[in-house]
């Protein structure tokens, strides 16, 4: 494990401490954990880091106490997240909407497992909807940002605590237990986290300066409620134009695109690349941001397409998304593993030449 | 003419919403005058429960924010340790600290989490018209115990200063009653008590007052105070159960 890591220099970590180490660096100053698999590695590297770097560790009771101790950081304006995995994230869902609705920015990490209720432990992405549609009760959004390494669990990190204090939004990093356990390389950059002034609305004390501060999410005149949840989409508006961001892996002349994300999507690249070398014109597109979704880059990637293959660790879940990006103007096909298994890329390789074959 | 009693600095001029007779309104007075006789409201920040004081946020005039139903000790454990300098207080229904929320109480008291909690235990869910509290004496009529609280099926009360005076990180429980001037006294000494053991950093303390919601018990509010002494009283005795600091009284 990276003991005072340097800026630029390469370490071999796993995901999960890679994660912890970024959001050091970008300023976390208090973190608040519950133990779950396959999280684990993080919350251990918090407790051994943030006491010898002026932070704050602490071991809740529940993911309950620990999503509602991340209000309570978040609301006194410090930079704060939690950690856990998808069981205990259904938990943390209560915290995660009162903060949405309180306008409090937070990072909260899912290394997701294998559901629904306890499941397994293995890498899953079956929590896409929740995350993406359904973070809890309420109309609003989160930002989610879905790294596919071990140096984007670093790089995702450090942007999701800047980009959580710039809208004032909560902010999740969707990963799964295979990027959070596996070991890269990996290098920290020297960044200055952006600062955001958060005096206007922070509860921490008003010094006799200034009138009091309230964080609340409670209005009970409906047409007021109704005023500031169309101001806080009006914000999303503007997180959709801003914030979409992808990459696209030999999309220029493909005819099947898969789309995938995260681990899912580095199964795709090693098939897509298979498929080249077979003559079979596949490329891969891979939303980062899936809040917002990047359906500008998506319908642009699947122009010259003919069919879409989406490949997900689930039933299908990002799938309705990618069919709404492109206003289901082409045939999009799935081929999923779920409940923890990680498909190879011989069997995505299989589905493309069976696609290749129908063209 | 000189002024001998006005409305406490942190207690905002403006109307609330406790019906007559409640006791919302003298306990948080008397958070309010401690607030002012320590002259730390600008450096205190409030944690509201969900219940009927949900919106005390309007009315104390420090910092103050709103909690889900039951994590006020959490969210205040969040406020304090990543602000230490800040004198952080929940102010609690009995629905909220002790059902929903009991794990949070009792694990802010065991981590000696350096916060004041007010309890407010009027043996009911005032806000939501009256159901069955935690606290809610057995063979007493609510909403949901319509034909009396059956200890048998429902549960007996919680006893929560007897509960937190067990736990090793808990400073201060102490239970008072607002029905009576002696009383008020009593529960004002034992908040400021609550609050400079946290100025002191001693551990949490817990001030559980028995207070009064006429609404939903369906009497007057002199009738609701007699209730409080006559059937509150002797199920909840008054008293400290626990003050880490009376030792060093009689060390003086």
């Amino acid at each position: 494990m990276a003991e005072n890591t340097k800026s630029g220099e390469k370490y071999l970590m796993k995901g999960n401490e890679a994660l912890a180490e970024a959001a050091i660096r970008a300023g976390c100053k208090c973190f608040f954990g519950y133990p779950i698999t396959p999280q684990t590695e993080l919350a251990a590297y918090m407790a051994k880091q943030m006491p010898k770097r002026g932070g704050v560790f602490l071991q809740a009771e529940s993911e309950l106490a620990a999503v509602n101790m991340l209000l309570g950081a978040a609301s006194s304006g410090v930079r704060a997240m939690t950690s856990s995995s998808s069981p205990g994230i259904s938990l943390k869902s209560e915290g995660i909407s009162y903060m949405a609705g309180s306008d409090l920015p937070a990072v909260i990490i899912n290394v997701q497992r294998g559901g629904p209720g306890l499941g397994s432990i293995q890498p899953s992405q079956s929590d896409y909807f929740q995350a993406t549609h359904a973070m809890g009760h309420g109309d609003f959004n989160i930002l989610v940002f879905a790294p596919n390494s071990v140096q984007e669990m670093a790089d995702l990190a450090a942007l999701a605590f800047d980009k959580a204090d710039e809208y004032r939004i909560p902010a999740m990093i969707l990963a799964d237990g295979l990027l959070g356990q596996m070991m890269e390389p990996v290098s920290f950059h020297e960044i200055e986290p952006a600062h955001t002034d958060k005096s206007g609305w922070a509860a921490n004390g008003h010094k006799n300066k200034r009138a009091h501060h309230i964080i609340n999410s409670l209005y009970l005149d409906a047409p007021t409620l109704e005023k500031i949840v169309r101001e806080r989409y009006e914000r999303y508006a503007i997180i959709e134009s801003r914030e979409q961001r992808s990459e696209s892996y030999m999309c220029e002349d493909a005819e099947i695109l898969v789309v995938g994300y995260g681990a899912a999507a580095r199964v795709a690249k090693s098939a897509v690349a298979q498929a080249r070398a077979e003559g079979i014109k596949a490329g891969l597109f891979r939303p980062i941001t899936l809040y917002p979704f990047p359906k500008d880059a998506l319908r642009e990637a699947a122009a010259g397409a003919k069919v879409l293959l989406d490949t997900e660790l689930s039933m299908g879940q990002m799938i309705e998304d990618v069919k709404l990006a492109i206003n289901c103007s082409k045939p999009v096909e799935f081929y999923g593993r779920t409940g923890g298994v990680v498909p190879t890329p011989g069997e995505i390789l299989e589905k493309l030449r069976e696609l290749n074959g129908g063209i | 003419m000189s002024v001998i009693f006005k409305r406490p600095h942190a207690l905002l001029d403006v109307p609330t919403h406790y019906c007559p007779g409640c006791g919302h309104g003298i306990i948080h007075r008397l958070v309010a005058e401690v607030i002012d006789e320590m002259g730390i409201e600008g450096e205190t920040v409030g944690i509201c429960p969900v219940g009927c004081a949900v919106m005390a946020y309007d009315y104390f005039g420090c910092d103050m924010v709103e909690a889900p139903h039951g994590r006020a000790p959490a969210v205040a454990t969040g406020v304090k340790r990543s602000n230490p300098n800040l004198h952080v207080f929940t102010y609690q229904g009995d629905g909220d600290l002790a059902a929903i929320g009991t794990a949070e109480t009792v694990h802010s008291g065991t981590r000696g989490e350096n916060i004041v909690i007010i309890f407010v235990n009027n043996t009911t869910y005032g806000m939501t018209g009256g159901q069955m509290a935690p606290t809610t004496l057995p063979g007493q009529v609510t909403q949901t115990t319509p034909y009396g609280r059956d200890v048998h099926t429902a549960g007996h009360p919680v006893k929560i200063c007897e509960l937190m005076s067990t736990l090793d990180g808990v400073a201060l429980a102490q239970r008072v009653a607002i029905d009576s001037p002696a009383h008020i006294r009593e529960a004002k000494n034992a908040i400021r008590k609550a609050f400079d053991n946290e100025a002191n950093g001693r551990g949490l303390s817990i001030v559980e007052v028995l207070s009064t919601c006429p609404t939903n018990w369906g009497v007057t509010p002199a009738e609701a105070m007699e209730f409080v002494r006559s059937d509150m009283i002797p199920y909840y005795p008054l008293g400290v159960y626990k003050d880490v600091t009376a030792g060093e009284k009689e060390a003086r």
